[in-house]
């Protein structure tokens, strides 16, 4: 562990390895051919403490190097998880030898330098290295212990984890992209089931950051409690039309599946429902949702974008009017406008793709906490979990119906609890019926903002 | 991959700290993959990893790490780190010996050598999926045909002695389709996968593929929306058995069992099911999808009846959770990679045949929803409380399916709803799909013959 620290330095000089070795490699292009070349090393720590002792330690470093080129308008990838001399040649060889069996298409290319200067975000804690594997041991234990005296309700402590990861990654093209970045991250999460009588349920909470310091163990073992406890007792909810509440967590999921019908590459193949309908009303007028990498408070914060061109703010809809879509380059050269910098990947073994980093909504009226919406909507269901949105949310058609457990709201406040319904709708239904907007901002882990949500005119399925 | 004295050499240097059980698990994989989208070949894909996971328990606590160095050093390196956890037990020398104890640590026993395909048959094979999809319908607006393969080689030594390999093929084909008409998009989406090389192909027409996702999507062109509550299910052998998988299948997991998360902790032996119900996970059938020769801690593969005409018989165990209750594992230790810890997985999971008519089952529902397709569910285990979604269902009107239905989730609870089967018949059929857990996927297959459920909660929006 102690050898994996060390190679990670806090100067900048890893980074600046990474820039020189994906140059290199970019070097060796031939003549006619456009190179990408990304390369990306992490270390990460993870500790599961369970009954009082650790169940796992996890110490691990890890590295790889992806590589598209382009000949003639046709693109190649390949990518190996290793920085090893041996690979390299023979993943820029296989990527070349793929490039030969794609179809031509002119509006494939790599990103050329667009003038759009980066806006620095600072997401790097230098601190982290420095943390012995000892304390991080000891915050997940204490994690574990202080969740299991929190409640006397609380039956088990399935998991309670510590994890941190540093991460720095290079990307040089012989199209004159030349950017790198690196990142910091830690957590800690618990997942318990609270138990009373013959009813069981469960509960998670978590607490992210930047770094160890400033992880916050009350406030993942509260979240955990409070879900779980709440919970107990719950039975399957009635049936009916209803305005529901999506807590800051659920809100964050519902975002994330409405971003993929904002891709341009969605857009332009003929998979999203807002395709031909930029300025039309597609929300409700207090709807304005906005793509901004460049707020270091957001957890998708980045300086760069998956192609190396500056991430910037993108107004996607203003007062429930649809105003653009995100796009990569090869997306924007098929539109016919630039880049917004929008490109995403999954790793060095993953091709970039439009994809949105840190939207949010604009919050509603100051006091639009949870319990403000919650007292404004007056009668409706409240949902802190759902189950099922990979498989009952279909971003293409729109259709929407997923499992939900939560409570019933009456007079503007929670009630009773409820598990084994369904809520349904459609996404275009539900942008239209948005009722309120929680002026409650908090940047949970994932590509958009939590904000309690409230979206009228739902389907339940229960008893 | 490693030499046999270099795995010896490495797993005393796991156990110098002490330490009751240490593992090498290397892996060695590569992949390649082709996408035609748009009618263009967009993307043909190579990637190689290769790295070892080390393992170390001591007492309740089991140290981890991982590298792509596969030399004795970097091996070493590793061990160093996993063994961090075991201080204070023991120490002094061990010498540790491995040698193959059944299966040939070289993999593949007699199982036939998988054929490959050059990347210009991967093409053509693709192309082909793209004119049978489009030439079905004038509706089909969007054709994505998807081919990869991999090959993933394993060894695994451990301080019990065990030397164990095996070489695993794997090729999948999938076609989505768009559809569009004067309701918007709708989507089809079909996929044939298995535990082979490229006579994948000898056994399944890339054309007829392409045909059934097209005419899902014509077909919900003219849907209606799901029903909303609750009504009898009948849903069609195949992938019908991702009911099992959530159902019961994750609860009968041990370690979700040892940390008593389960509905069905302490149920062994008990009625838990109709009694229409035998439940079978099996890692040795044929090429289905989750079938392989040894798990990824080196148990060969095996078949585990865990549900008998309704009676819980077992749960499904990996060597950790075996060990705790003195026995031994089932064969169910199986990781995403050699980057994760191994954890208890099904295999292929499913419902043994009955001896009803399919046609009869569906003759005799006066009024339900017939699910032609399933997409995918979740559940929590604790609860029990499960959805599953589907992709192609209809209505059951008077006996004889009528019209099509949107996408939606239903919703049960395991216990419950596996005591709801009132019928199952002959025509049993496997279906691939992607399990993940706790951050891990593994393939895996699902199956049973065309059943029925006297009720469950459908999430539509119709009331």
């Amino acid at each position: 562990m102690s050898a994996t620290t060390e190679e990670t330095r806090s100067d900048g000089a890893g980074t600046d390895e990474l820039l020189a070795l994906a140059g290199r490699v970019a070097g060796w292009a031939r003549t006619g051919e456009e190179v990408e070349v990304y390369v990306a090393r992490g270390t990460e720590t993870e500790v599961r403490a369970y009954e009082g002792e650790v169940e796992s330690l996890t110490s691990a470093t890890s590295a790889g190097i992806g590589i598209r080129v382009v000949t003639d308008h046709r693109l190649g990838f390949a990518w190996a998880g290793s920085l090893d001399e041996s690979v390299l040649e023979e993943t820029l060889g296989e990527a070349r030898d793929n490039a030969a069996f794609a179809t031509a298409d002119e509006h494939v290319g790599l990103a050329v330098p667009d003038g759009v200067p980066a806006v620095a975000v600072d997401l790097w804690d230098d601190r982290l290295a420095g943390i012995p594997t000892a304390d991080k041991i000891q915050l997940a234990l204490d994690l574990e212990a202080r969740t299991r005296a929190a409640d006397p309700r609380i039956r088990q402590v399935d998991s309670a984890d510590y994890g941190d990861v540093s991460a720095e990654a290079a990307l040089v093209s012989t199209t004159g992209i030349r950017s790198s970045s690196r990142k910091t991250s830690g957590y800690l999460s618990v997942s318990v089931i609270a138990g009373e009588g013959d009813s069981s349920q469960t509960g998670g909470g978590f607490s992210v950051g930047r770094g160890f310091d400033g992880l916050d163990p009350d406030r993942a073992m509260g979240d955990a409690v409070s879900r779980a406890v709440r919970l107990l007792g719950a039975t399957k909810g009635p049936s009916g039309r209803s305005t529901v509440v999506f807590d800051r967590r659920m809100a964050t999921a519902l975002l994330s599946i409405v971003s993929s019908a904002l891709s341009g590459e969605a857009v332009a193949k003929g998979r999203s429902f807002f395709a031909g309908r930029v300025g039309e009303q597609v929300g409700h007028p207090g709807l304005t949702l906005v793509d901004d990498p460049t707020d270091p408070r957001a957890y998708g914060a980045a300086a760069y974008d998956a192609e190396g061109l500056a991430c910037r703010r993108n107004a996607l809809i203003e007062g429930g009017v649809l105003r653009g879509f995100l796009y990569d380059t090869v997306s924007a050269s098929r539109a016919g406008v630039a880049s917004t910098g929008s490109a995403v990947r999954g790793g060095y073994a993953g091709t970039p793709g439009p994809g949105c980093r840190a939207l949010t909504l604009a919050p509603g009226p100051e006091g639009y906490d949870e319990d403000g919406v919650l007292a404004a909507v007056g009668e409706g269901l409240f949902v802190q979990s759902l189950t099922g949105l990979h498989s009952g949310v279909n971003p293409i058609s729109g259709d929407f119906s997923v499992g939900a457990e939560g409570l019933m709201i009456r007079g503007g406040k929670l009630a009773e609890p409820v598990r084994e319904i369904t809520v349904a709708s459609t996404l275009q239904r539900m942008l239209l019926s948005l009722e309120a907007v929680g002026a409650d901002v908090e940047w949970l882990p994932g590509i958009a903002a939590g904000q309690t949500l409230a979206i009228g005119d739902m389907q339940i399925s229960g008893a | 991959m490693i030499e046999t004295p270099v795995l010896e050499r490495v797993l005393s240097e796991a156990l110098r700290n002490g330490g009751d059980f240490a593992e090498v698990f290397a892996e060695d994989r590569s992949n390649s993959s082709a996408l035609l989208d748009d009618k263009r070949v967009e993307e043909l894909a190579s990637g190689r990893e290769r790295g070892a996971g080390i393992r170390v328990v001591s007492g309740e606590t089991t140290g981890f790490a991982h590298t792509a160095d596969l030399s004795e050093a970097g091996l070493l390196r590793a061990a160093e780190a996993a063994s961090a956890v075991a201080r204070g037990g023991g120490g002094g020398t061990r010498t540790v010996a491995v040698g193959p104890s059944g299966p040939s640590p070289a993999g593949r026993g007699d199982r036939p050598t998988p054929r490959s395909g050059s990347k210009a048959d991967a093409l053509e094979l693709l192309e082909r999926a793209d004119e049978a999809a489009r030439a079905s319908g004038s509706g089909i607006s969007q054709v994505q045909a998807g081919f990869g393969t991999s090959t993933r080689r394993v060894l695994i030594a451990n301080s019990d002695g065990l030397l164990a390999g095996d070489e695993q093929a794997r090729t999948r084909f999938s076609v989505s389709c768009v559809a569009l008409g004067d309701t918007g998009m709708q989507t089809g989406y079909e996929t044939a996968a298995r535990t082979l090389g490229f006579e994948l192909f000898d056994e399944v027409s890339v054309e007829e593929l392409a045909r059934t996702a097209a005419s899902q999507a014509l077909a919900k062109l003219s849907a209606r929306p799901a029903p909303s509550g609750e009504l009898p299910v009948v849903l069609a052998g195949g992938s019908g058995g991702i009911l099992f998988h959530e159902a019961c299948g994750h609860g009968l997991e041990a370690d979700h069992i040892v940390k008593n998360a389960s509905v069905y902790a302490g149920k062994v032996g008990q009625q838990v099911a109709s009694s229409l119900v035998t439940l079978v996970d099996d890692g040795t059938v044929g090429s289905e999808w989750g079938t392989f020769g040894v798990d990824d801690e080196g148990r060969p593969a095996q078949r585990n009846v865990l549900i008998e005409d309704g009676i819980l018989t077992d749960y499904l165990w990996d060597y950790l959770r075996a060990r705790k209750e003195g026995r031994v594992s089932s064969g169910n230790g199986r990781r995403q990679s050699y980057r994760d810890l191994p954890m208890v997985r099904m295999t292929n999971t499913f419902l043994l045949p009955g001896d009803a008519d399919a046609d009869e089952i569906v003759a005799q529902t006066p009024r339900g929803v017939y699910v032609a397709k399933l997409g995918g569910g979740q559940v929590n285990t604790t609860t029990g409380d499960f959805v599953f979604g589907t992709t192609m269902a209809y209505l059951i009107e008077d006996g004889v399916i009528t019209e099509p239905l949107r996408d939606a989730n239903l919703i049960g609870n395991g216990p419950e709803i596996l005591q709801r089967i009132d019928a199952v018949a002959t025509d049993f059929s496997m279906t691939p799909g992607t399990c993940g857990k706790d951050g891990q996927s593994v393939p895996v297959g699902c199956g049973q013959a065309t059943m029925r459920l006297t009720g469950v909660t459908i999430g539509g929006t119709a009331e």
